[in-house]
């Protein structure tokens, strides 16, 4: 009954304009990028405020030109909160990497009941949002309430200093930042390696590689695309990573955590120079989209390479 | 020996596994450990002590606990409301049509993504001011746009692009107008994958903090804000703090078991199809 209903419905339609006009697409994506240009319009103010000296507290501003910038990169501050950046996203996003990878090749390779919860389990870190991720790890690391510091009393450790030492508090941020973005880079690489063709592995076996020979050969070059898939997104973040370092300490001891996205709300917020905080961040974005654009390139001949090995 | 040698193999891998699954899953239960631990006994116990669930009285009934749960409710589900609506008929448009700047105005929406959160918002913070939109629903689901839109666009593309052109054609011919193939046809192929999309837009969105650390005050306090203050008032509440931990963490595991399957393409934008 149904059916016919529909049938009849599309016999009368039968005479309709043409479906596909020159505009249509355009129309058809207009909202979704309004909507998201409209909220990117500031960041193209941004480039002029950084030459003006404003600030939320003065009602007027003057142009500034390039003092901002000059003052900005000849400060130790901003040499300071690069070098924190780097290290912060070169640090976590290496052992995230690393470990990923590690966690995926086991769990790929043990294909038992424990290894198919833990597939399921281990994205819970990641699904936790980074600030509640960072107050779970102050409950856990708190001298006195933490279970860390109990543990550690049984090896005659007390009072570890954790985020509050200036030489441990980087450990301490990069610990947290693993702890809830390795899976990330554990999923993207399980799948890659669930999607490997069977073939070449197959000829390799009559070949009779080494297991080492074959990671190397075969099975790393074709998960490159998936690999520079999970550096990108990971590097992209911990080049920008604030709710971490803010719940945890805010940017110190001292300013020992102070990256440039930190500097950049402290600098515009608290001492309330809005036009000398820009050119921190615009300096960021700048080094994002330079690193992306690399590493995009290299994921794209990464895939036809894949590509190749598979025929 | 080359079976003892696999076994052994074997065996070391499930050991390591077990160690990295205590590092990531161990602080999740402590967590919730504390939340059934009394203020009395927490300096002085580990894992016996005297279970009660006054902390999640407290934290529910004696706070505003309840209200920063309905503001990240409402900013998360309104942001991924205006993807869908926005997002998917960009999404078949930017995977069915062949349109000059096509792949130009799909990076663009992608690059959101990969824009630093502090850059967007310290201009926005003046201009949200002057609009009068500073601390309100409107203002926070606008800028969550740029968590949910990219996400949304990028994966709902992909599954469009995963249906043949084919049916559409075919069901053309048959007489079904744009929006009957659209409806009837196009969307329920492209469901599981626009509910996974949704989902993890809505889990972004649950878990942003910089947008709403800046653009929001006192009238809008989404729970990732809001728990902060939990920290900072310096009694020592560590089971409350572990309850108001536990409950915003909540609705965003139970989403990510519903959507496991299409995870993998949700988190990696489409890119790696798992």
């Amino acid at each position: 009954m149904k059916e016919q209903k529909t049938n009849s419905a599309a016999a009368s339609e039968l005479n309709v304009v043409p479906f596909k006009t020159r505009v249509r697409p355009y129309l058809i994506v207009a909202p979704a990028l309004i909507i998201t240009i409209g909220i990117m319009i500031p960041f193209v103010m941004s480039i002029y405020f950084s030459l003006t000296s404003y600030s939320f507290r003065m009602p007027v501003y003057k142009f500034v030109g390039l003092n901002n910038w000059v003052t900005t990169l000849q400060s130790s501050t901003f040499w300071q909160a690069l070098w924190v950046t780097v290290r912060y996203a070169f640090f976590s996003t290496v052992i995230e990497m690393l470990l990923g990878l590690g966690v995926a090749m086991m769990l790929n390779n043990l294909n038992n009941k424990f290894s198919k919860i833990l597939r399921v389990a281990l994205i819970f870190p990641l699904m936790v949002a980074p600030i509640t991720a960072t107050i779970i790890w102050q409950l856990m690391l708190n001298n006195s309430v933490g279970i860390v510091e109990k543990f550690l009393n049984i090896f005659g450790v007390y009072n570890f200093p954790w985020a509050a030492g200036a030489s441990t508090a980087m450990l301490t941020v990069v610990m947290i930042d693993v702890w809830i973005n390795t899976s990330f880079c554990m999923l993207l690489v399980l799948a890659g390696l669930q999607s490997l063709p069977k073939s070449p592995f197959e000829s390799a076996k009559i070949d009779g590689g080494s297991p080492w020979f074959n990671f190397v050969n075969l099975t790393l070059p074709m998960l490159k695309p998936s690999l520079y898939i999970a550096l990108l997104f990971r590097l992209m973040a911990a080049l920008q990573e604030y709710a971490v370092i803010f719940g945890l300490t805010k940017g110190g001891p001292g300013n020992t955590l102070m990256n440039l996205s930190l500097t950049a709300y402290q600098t515009g917020f608290h001492f309330q120079k809005f036009g000398a905080a820009l050119p921190y961040i615009l300096v960021l974005w700048l080094f994002i989209n330079l690193v992306a654009k690399q590493i995009v390139k290299r994921q794209r001949a990464a895939q036809r390479q894949a590509l190749g090995l598979e025929e | 020996m080359k079976t003892n040698k696999s076994l052994l193999g074997s065996i070391v891998q499930n050991v390591l596994l077990v160690i990295y699954a205590v590092f990531a899953l161990f602080p999740l239960i402590w967590m919730v450990i504390l939340t059934f631990k009394p203020d009395a006994e927490i300096y002085t116990t580990t894992f016996v002590f005297h279970p009660t669930l006054n902390n999640y009285r407290v934290v529910l009934f004696e706070t505003d606990y309840l209200r920063y749960l309905r503001d990240s409710l409402i900013v998360s589900a309104g942001a991924v409301a205006v993807s869908v609506l926005a997002g998917v008929p960009a999404a078949y448009a930017l995977a069915r049509y062949n349109f000059k700047k096509k792949e130009d105005i799909a990076f663009q929406i992608l690059s959101f993504k990969f824009a630093p959160e502090i850059l967007v918002v310290l201009p926005l913070f003046m201009i949200f001011q002057k609009l009068h939109i500073y601390d309100s629903y409107f203002g926070l689901i606008w800028v969550y746009q740029l968590i949910s839109m990219p996400l949304l666009i990028w994966v709902v593309r992909g599954y469009f692009e995963d249906i043949s052109v084919e049916i559409e054609h075919a069901a053309e011919v048959d007489g079904y107008s744009w929006y009957q193939i659209f409806f009837k046809m196009l969307l329920p192929l492209i469901k599981p994958g626009l509910v996974s999309a949704a989902l993890l837009a809505f889990i972004f969105a649950w878990n942003s903090f910089t947008f709403p650390l800046i653009l929001a005050g006192t009238n809008v306090q989404p729970i990732t804000v809001a728990i902060t203050k939990f920290l900072g008032t310096g009694s020592a509440h560590y089971g409350q703090l572990a309850v108001a931990a536990t409950l915003s963490a909540l609705p965003a595991i139970v989403f990510a078991l519903c959507i496991q399957k299409h995870l993998v393409r949700g988190l990696s934008f489409g890119a790696v199809k798992g």
